[in-house]
């Protein structure tokens, strides 16, 4: 029984937490001109250490993401793979290049901007879930929209939608730890998708749960994909990069491969029918 | 800090209950112990206050000897005896115009007892004296009447008790005014009780409550001997104002009539200056404990700082996860400031409540006054505790960069 979110034409501009104009104003001006992608990356490089203990995390990496496309980001661990999904969630930053998230140039923000950015653009989903402990599912859920300045009763109904969509609408009121960890990754995904951001960035989502877990969480993945929502997932599972429209391969800090399994517009290659992914996972 | 904060702050504070109990505890006991104790030092100032005002301000006690009471002699100079002829000069009006009485006071012997019904009892305190002592030493009787001039004139075999002494013959729980019209046996005598005197508590050295006053002449007849000599006078002058005055006029009276006496011959010792010398002591003795309570206050402002600073660390991660989610560093920052504040305003009011409570009992023997000032005190203390020591560790926290943060077990 997926309830969908309130609006889902096009995430990017039908936000309705943004109160930047400086951030959404330049993807709306270049849009006539190009589809831009929501993710650029130019020429990235991240180096941790100095001198002889240097450690190139990222070498000159560029990297476009379309809007609606959904990524597997693959590699053995040490790859490169998680520095660049914390540089494209601006969880870190970059050493040298250049990103830009849906047309603005993140390099330029200051932290308190950056934290606007992941608030209003990003969901994060993690391979620990990361939920805040002794904390019901609800407030969990509500927190990013509490520090979007969401009123009340609004983050309430938006919380409460966001968790019966992944199907834990009877469990708002329970504790991480009193849940499973597929449920407890299912609240991650409801926290991620409140704010209905323009991208969905996923840290090994599957590493730590069974396989029926995996496939609920990945069939919700499909779902928020066929709204046309960008879908990035970090992982080194090939059963996970079966249900991604593209794959990218790193191998230390570089991209060696980048195949197309399925075009952006169309539906995951994993799916059938638009109605496959309609299906009750509760 | 805003009602979103607080509610925050209120769930990271139920959410780790144990570790907020005790900072607040810490906290909890420094408000407390200034309270309690600045009360405690209060309340010992306002009884020894009550004491001395209760004796007159406007008095001065005449004693023979030099230190101490009675005539040591030794290597000092040899103490002068006051005698009834000196008691007729100090009354003389010409004189000594600002005086307004004269009480003399003949001590009776101390190991004297008195038995009543079986049970025996010696007062803590035995005098001679006229009828003009109950008001100007501010004691009046409950029960009965006090000694009047035709006792005195008469020889009248009366005497009117404190109530502790009438306790002692009748039993701690008895009404002491059961004794009146009753014969005491003192010493040798046999006397009648005619008048019960109101309470007066505990001076701090003394029970005022035990005690017995005769009729001088009564004393004089049974107990001490018609010496002609008194222990003490009790001058009373017109005004507060003049009893420093007063008091050089009866140095030199005295001196003048005692040839060869000195200064410390004998002692004429200024009510109001005593109070005066007692307030200042007392002050030294709420300062002393007011500091002792304020380290106390301070070390439970370190154990909150403590605390966050501990709390900032072990719930790095969830600094990281609320930042990944779009926490600003002033959201991080108002959060655990607001959590220091609410521990330490929480541990105030309920250390407040703590010393109101502890302050209904006696302590070592005073009853404590509570002072609106510490009250004040100890919760702006702890307000700004909670502020001064939450900044730290709450700026330590926002600082934090998000992935730092997530990655820290």
């Amino acid at each position: 029984m997926s309830a969908p979110l309130s609006s889902v034409a096009d995430p990017t501009t039908a936000n309705p937490t943004t109160a930047n104009p400086a951030a959404a104003n330049p993807a709306a001006a270049e849009a006539p001109r190009r589809r831009p992608a929501v993710i650029e990356l130019r020429r990235i490089s991240k180096i941790y250490g100095v001198g002889d203990i240097e450690v190139h995390a990222l070498k000159d990496i560029s990297l476009d993401i379309e809007r609606g496309d959904f990524v597997a980001i693959m590699g053995a661990s040490g790859s490169g793979k998680s520095t660049l999904m914390n540089v494209i969630g601006c969880l870190d930053v970059a050493t040298k290049g250049r990103y830009r998230l849906a047309g603005t140039d993140v390099g330029n923000l200051t932290d308190d901007e950056q934290a606007t950015i992941r608030n209003r653009r990003i969901g994060f989903i993690f391979q620990s879930f990361n939920l805040i402990p002794r904390t019901t599912a609800l407030v969990n859920v509500e927190l990013p929209l509490v520090y979007a300045g969401v009123k009340r009763g609004e983050r309430r109904d938006r919380a409460i939608a966001a968790l019966e969509r992944v199907g834990l609408g009877a469990r708002i009121d329970h504790m991480p730890n009193q849940l499973s960890g597929g449920q407890q990754q299912r609240v991650a995904i409801a926290r991620a998708i409140v704010t209905n951001p323009a991208i969905i960035l996923a840290d090994e989502p599957t590493g730590a749960l069974d396989s029926t877990s995996t496939a609920e969480v990945l069939s919700i993945f499909e779902e928020l994909n066929m709204e046309r929502r960008t879908v990035v997932v970090i992982t080194h599972e090939d059963e996970v990069a079966v249900h991604a429209k593209r794959v990218v391969r790193f191998r230390d800090g570089e991209i060696v491969s980048d195949v197309r399994q399925a075009t952006i517009r169309g539906l995951p290659p994993n799916v059938s029918s638009p109605a496959h992914a309609v299906r009750s996972i509760a | 800090m805003n009602l979103e904060s607080i509610r925050m702050a209120v769930r990271g504070m139920l959410a780790n209950r144990m570790r907020s109990a005790l900072t607040m505890l810490g906290v909890l006991i420094g408000v407390g112990a200034v309270i309690i104790l600045v009360a405690v030092g209060s309340g010992s100032a306002a009884a020894a206050a009550k004491s001395l005002e209760a004796l007159g301000s406007n008095t001065l006690t005449v004693s023979a000897g030099g230190f101490g009471a009675g005539a040591r002699g030794g290597t000092q100079s040899r103490g002068i005896t006051i005698t009834d002829n000196d008691v007729t000069a100090l009354s003389d009006k010409t004189q000594l115009p600002d005086v307004s009485a004269v009480i003399p006071i003949v001590n009776g012997s101390t190991s004297s007892a008195a038995s009543f019904n079986g049970a025996s009892t010696t007062p803590g305190s035995f005098i001679g004296t006229i009828a003009a002592y109950s008001p100007v030493r501010n004691a009046p009787v409950t029960a009965g009447r006090f000694l009047t001039d035709d006792d005195i004139a008469n020889h009248n075999e009366v005497m009117v008790v404190g109530t502790t002494f009438a306790k002692n013959l009748l039993g701690a729980t008895a009404n002491p005014n059961a004794l009146l019209n009753e014969q005491v046996q003192l010493g040798s005598q046999s006397l009648t009780v005619i008048g019960i005197l109101k309470s007066k508590g505990s001076n701090g050295f003394q029970d005022q409550d035990d005690i017995v006053i005769l009729p001088e002449s009564v004393v004089r007849d049974f107990y001490t001997g018609n010496t002609g000599t008194v222990s003490q006078v009790i001058v009373q002058a017109e005004t507060a104002a003049a009893t420093t005055n007063v008091q050089a006029e009866i140095t030199s009276l005295l001196q003048s009539r005692h040839t060869g006496s000195t200064a410390t011959s004998f002692r004429v010792l200024n009510q109001a200056s005593l109070l005066s010398t007692q307030a200042d002591s007392n002050r030294t003795f709420t300062v002393l404990l007011g500091s002792v309570a304020a380290i106390s206050l301070l070390v439970g402002g370190i154990g909150v700082m403590n605390i966050m600073l501990v709390t900032v660390t072990e719930r790095t991660r969830e600094i990281g996860i609320r930042k990944a989610i779009g926490a600003r560093t002033s959201n991080i920052v108002s959060q655990f400031l607001t959590e220091a504040v609410l521990l330490s305003l929480l541990g105030g009011l309920l250390g407040v409540a703590c010393g109101f409570i502890g302050s209904h009992f006696t302590i070592v023997g005073v009853k404590p006054v509570i002072e609106t000032y510490s009250v004040v005190l100890a919760i702006g203390v702890s307000l700004a505790v909670g502020l001064f020591f939450g900044i730290y560790p709450a700026s330590r926290a926002a600082k934090l960069r998000p992935i730092d943060a997530l990655r820290h077990e």
